[in-house]
C-alpha cells in the first residue's frame, strides 16, 4: 500500500466527546513507527495548547525519519516571522518541515492583534500573499550563498542573497530572509483545497467517497490528501455520543475495525495520494491505528523525499 | 558574608565581525549540529544560560548585502525549542524586540518555549527601532525612536499579565490586545540597551541585563546607576543580575594569550572590513583605497550613518563628519584606525588563572554577577572557557560545581 498517511496530534481527538489526549513526543513516536509521513498541528492564538511551531520544533530534535507540520495562520502574524521560523524548523529537522496553511479569521483571534477580522475574499488574497511572499524568502539565500573565500575575505557571495522586493495588497517585505535556505529549499507548503491552490499538498474535505473523488479530480496540486475522521472499534461510539454527539460529518468518517479500516485505504489509493487522519480519540485510536496499518518507518530522509515531491528550483537562481 | 557566584551565558551572535570564518576548523555556524554541540558543551560546562541574538534584516553595506561577515541565523524561539530537545538543565534566552512583534504572539511563544523546556526560557528584551528593518514588516516604520520603550513598558506588562494568567483588554495607540493565554509561563526577563530609556525599563522590569558596560569602572559606575533606577521601583539590587558582554583570549602562558588575541583582533579587522568599516561613513565606494595607506582624501557623502550595518547606539548616529575629522587627526593608516576605534574593550586575555582572578575580583565586588561571552572560534573558544577556565573559577569559589536547579530562574538565584 502506497498511499501516505498523516495525523493530526493536536488536542483529545476529533470526536467531540474525546478526553485526554498524548503528550507530543509520544504520539509522534508511534507515529514515526507506524511509517506515518508527517504528523500535523493544529492551532489557534487561544489554543489552550502550547504554539504549533515551537511544539514541532522541538518535536525535530526527538524524531528522525517523519515530517512536522504546525499550523500558523497568514492573516494574524508577521509574514516575515512566519517565513523564518519555518526556515528554521526545515534546518532543525534536516529537512522534514512543512506547513499547514491556516486560514483561522475569528474575532477572537485577531483581537490578539488588535485587529478584525477579514472578508473571505479578503483572506484568500491575504493567505495567497503570504504563501508568495514565504517561497520567495526561503529563496532569497541561493543554496551555494555561503562561499567562505579566504582569499578575497569573502565569506557570502552578495549576487546570491537578494532582496524579495515583495508588495502585497496589505504588507511589503524587502528581504531576504535572515536565514539561509532551508534543506528542502522550501518547506512543504499543506492547505485546504478550497483555501489555497497554491500548496504542495492540498487538503480536501468530503463526507462521502464520491464527493472526495470528483473534489480530488478537480484540485489542480502536485499532491493530495483527503481528511479522514477514524474510530476504531464501533462499540466505543454509543458511549462517546451518549457524552457529546458526533454531529453531522464535513469529512470522510470511518468507524469500523482494523480489516475494514485497510479496504478504505485501499479504496482511497486509487482516489488520492494521501490521507491525513484525525482520531476519534487520539490515545485509543492512536495506537490502534499503528496495529492496523502495519508499516515501518518512511524513508525520507527528506519529507519530500517521501512524498515524492521534487526540491524546488530557486527562481532567483543564476539572476544578478 | 555570602559568596557571589558568576552566572555565564553564551551569546551565539550568528552576524557580524567577532566571529572568525576564515580557519579549517569552521564549525559551519548556521547548521543545526554546531548549535547542538556548542549547547551540549556549554551544559557539560554548568552555564546558565544560551542567548542567540537578534537582527531581522541582512546587513548590508552601500545597498548590498555585506559579503565579509558570517551572517544567516535562525528564528530565535524556533532554535532553542528544538535545543531544549537536546538539553536538560541550560537556560535558553532568546532575543526578540518589542517593536516588529504582536504582543500576544510573542508572549505565547515565549510561554510555549517555557513550557516545552521545563521552566528555562528567558527573554532579552531589546527595541530594535530602525525603520530600515521594518522594511520587512507590515507596520515599517511606525515607531519613532522616542516612543520605543514607552510600548516596550506597555508589551512587557501585558506578557507579564498574559502569563500569569489574566486576560488582557488594553486598547492603547501602542499596544492594542484582546484575549488570554492558553499556556502559562515565567521566562527570565533580560534586557539589553544602554540609553537611559533602556535602563528604565531594566530596573522596572527586567530579572537581568545584558549590558555593554564590561571594563571594571564601567560595570561599577554602571551597577551603581542602575541600583538607583531600582530604588525608584522599589526593588534592591539583589533583584537584578548584571551580566556585561565579554570576550576571553586564553593561552598557557600570558604572552601565548596576548598574541593570540592580537591575532584575532586583526583577523576580526580584515583590509576588506577596514575600507567597509570606512564606507558606513563615508557612504561612499572606498574600494579603491589601500588598507595599509592613509584615510581616504575624498570628503564624505552627506547625511548621517547607514543604520544597514546593525544596530547603532544613538550617540554614535549623529556627528560623523567631527568624527572623521578627528580621525584624520590622528594621522594612521585605513587599518590602524578601524583597530584604534574599535579596540578590545571587552576582551580579558590571560591565563585561564588570570582570567579567573579578574572575575572573581568583579563578582565579590558585585560590579557584575556574570558575564554574557561572545565567542571569537567555533567551537574553541566554548571548548577553551568550558575546559580550562571554568575549572578556575571553580577553585576559586566563584561558580557551581553542579547544577542544583532544574529551571533558569533557580540557576540565576532570581525569585
Ligand atoms: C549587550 C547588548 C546586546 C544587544 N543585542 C541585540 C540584539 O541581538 N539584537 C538587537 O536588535 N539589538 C540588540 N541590542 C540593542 C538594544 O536593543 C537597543 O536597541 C540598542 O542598544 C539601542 O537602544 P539604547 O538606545 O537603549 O541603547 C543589544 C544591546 C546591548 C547593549
Amino acid at each position: 500500500m502506497s498511499i501516505h498517511l498523516a495525523l493530526e496530534i493536536d488536542g483529545a481527538g476529533s470526536h467531540p466527546g474525546a478526553r485526554g489526549g498524548l503528550p507530543d513526543t509520544e504520539a509522534v513516536a508511534v507515529a514515526e513507527a507506524a511509517g506515518f509521513a508527517l504528523i500535523t498541528i493544529n492551532d489557534s492564538p487561544l489554543s489552550p495548547s502550547p504554539e504549533a511551531g515551537v511544539r514541532a520544533s522541538h518535536l525535530a530534535r526527538r524524531t528522525r525519519r517523519i515530517g512536522l507540520a504546525p499550523t500558523l495562520h497568514p492573516a494574524l502574524t508577521e509574514p516575515f516571522h512566519l517565513a523564518t521560523q519555518l526556515a528554521a524548523l526545515d534546518h532543525a529537522s534536516q529537512g522534514r518541515g512543512a506547513w499547514v496553511v491556516g486560514a483561522e479569521n475569528s474575532a477572537a483571534a485577531h483581537a490578539t492583534i488588535g485587529g478584525k477580522p477579514l472578508s473571505d475574499d479578503a483572506l484568500r488574497r491575504e493567505i495567497s500573499d503570504v504563501i508568495d511572499v514565504a517561497r520567495l524568502l526561503w529563496d532569497s539565500w541561493e543554496d551555494d550563498a555561503v562561499i567562505r573565500d579566504v582569499a578575497s575575505g569573502r565569506f557570502l557571495d552578495p549576487d546570491r542573497v537578494h532582496h524579495v522586493n515583495f508588495t502585497g495588497e496589505r504588507f511589503s517585505v524587502v528581504g531576504p530572509l535572515i536565514t539561509p535556505r532551508p534543506p528542502q529549499g522550501q518547506l512543504v507548503v499543506i492547505a485546504a483545497a478550497d483555501i489555497s491552490d497554491k500548496s504542495d499538498v492540498a487538503l480536501v474535505a468530503a463526507p462521502t467517497i464520491d464527493e472526495l473523488a470528483a473534489r480530488a479530480k478537480q484540485t489542480n496540486v502536485p499532491r493530495v490528501f483527503a481528511e479522514v475522521e477514524v474510530l476504531l472499534g464501533e462499540d466505543r461510539l454509543a458511549e462517546l455520543d451518549a457524552r457529546e454527539p458526533w454531529g453531522e460529518p464535513a469529512r470522510l468518517r470511518f468507524a469500523g475495525d482494523a480489516e475494514e479500516f485497510r479496504a478504505l485505504l485501499a479504496t482511497l489509493d486509487g482516489i488520492v495520494d494521501g490521507v491525513r487522519l484525525h482520531p476519534a480519540v487520539l490515545e485509543i485510536d492512536l495506537p490502534r491505528l499503528a496495529v492496523a496499518t502495519r508499516r515501518g518507518p518512511v524513508g525520507g530522509p527528506t519529507l519530500r523525499d517521501t512524498l515524492g515531491l521534487p526540491r524546488p528550483v530557486n527562481v532567483f537562481a543564476g539572476e544578478p | 558574608m555570602t559568596t557571589h557566584r558568576l552566572h555565564l551565558g553564551l551569546f551565539f551572535t550568528g552576524v557580524g565581525p567577532q566571529l572568525l570564518w576564515s580557519q579549517p576548523d569552521f564549525a559551519e555556524h548556521t547548521h543545526i549540529d554546531t548549535f547542538v554541540q556548542t549547547v551540549r558543551t556549554l551544559e557539560r560546562g554548568l552555564f546558565d544560560a544560551f542567548f542567540l541574538g537578534e537582527g531581522l534584516r541582512v546587513r548590508e553595506n552601500r545597498g548590498r548585502v555585506h559579503d565579509l561577515d558570517v551572517a544567516g541565523r535562525p528564528d530565535a524561539i524556533t532554535q532553542l525549542s528544538a535545543l531544549a530537545a537536546e538539553t536538560e538543565r541550560i537556560g535558553l534566552v532568546a532575543t526578540q524586540n518589542t517593536t516588529y512583534n504582536f504582543p500576544f504572539d510573542l508572549a505565547r511563544r515565549l510561554a510555549s518555549l517555557d513550557h516545552v523546556s521545563g521552566g528555562r526560557a528567558g527573554w532579552n528584551i531589546v527595541t530594535t527601532d530602525n525603520a530600515w528593518t521594518g522594511e520587512n514588516f507590515r507596520y515599517g516604520g511606525w515607531l519613532p525612536h522616542e516612543r520605543r520603550y514607552e510600548r516596550a513598558a506597555a508589551f512587557v506588562e501585558m506578557a507579564r499579565n498574559l502569563w500569569g494568567g489574566n486576560r488582557v483588554d488594553t486598547h492603547g495607540d501602542l499596544v492594542d490586545v484582546a484575549g488570554s493565554l492558553g499556556v502559562a509561563g515565567n521566562p527570565v526577563l533580560f534586557q539589553a540597551g544602554d540609553s537611559p530609556g533602556g535602563r528604565d525599563l531594566a530596573a522596572r522590569f527586567a530579572d537581568a541585563v545584558f549590558s555593554a558596560n564590561t571594563d571594571y569602572d564601567k560595570a561599577q559606575a554602571y551597577a551603581a546607576d542602575l541600583t538607583t533606577r531600582l530604588e525608584a521601583y522599589g526593588r534592591t539590587r539583589d533583584s537584578l543580575k548584571i551580566l556585561p558582554g565579554a570576550q576571553v583570549v586564553l593561552g598557557d602562558t600570558a604572552k601565548e594569550a596576548a598574541e593570540k588575541a592580537d591575532w584575532i583582533q586583526r583577523e576580526q579587522t580584515t583590509g576588506p572590513r577596514a575600507i567597509a568599516f570606512l564606507e558606513q561613513y563615508w557612504n561612499k565606494d572606498l574600494s579603491g583605497y589601500d588598507p595599509d595607506g592613509p584615510l581616504p582624501d575624498i570628503e564624505p557623502a552627506e547625511g548621517e550613518l547607514d543604520p544597514s550595518r546593525g544596530t547603532i547606539s544613538v550617540e554614535h548616529r549623529t556627528g560623523k563628519l567631527e568624527r572623521i575629522a578627528e580621525w584624520r587627526r590622528l594621522d594612521l593608516s585605513i587599518r590602524e584606525l578601524v583597530l584604534h576605534v574599535t579596540p578590545r574593550h571587552n576582551t580579558f586575555v590571560g591565563t585561564p588563572g588570570q582570567v579567573a582572578d579578574e572575575w572573581a575580583r568583579y563578582v565579590r565586588t558585585r560590579a557584575v554577577d556574570g558575564f554574557n561571552l561572545v565567542p571569537q572560534l567555533l567551537p574553541g573558544s566554548v571548548e577553551d572557557i568550558v575546559d580550562k577556565l571554568v575549572p578556575e573559577l571553580q577553585e576559586r569559589g566563584v561558580y557551581r560545581t553542579e547544577y542544583e536547579g532544574r529551571t533558569l530562574r533557580e540557576h540565576m538565584d532570581l525569585a
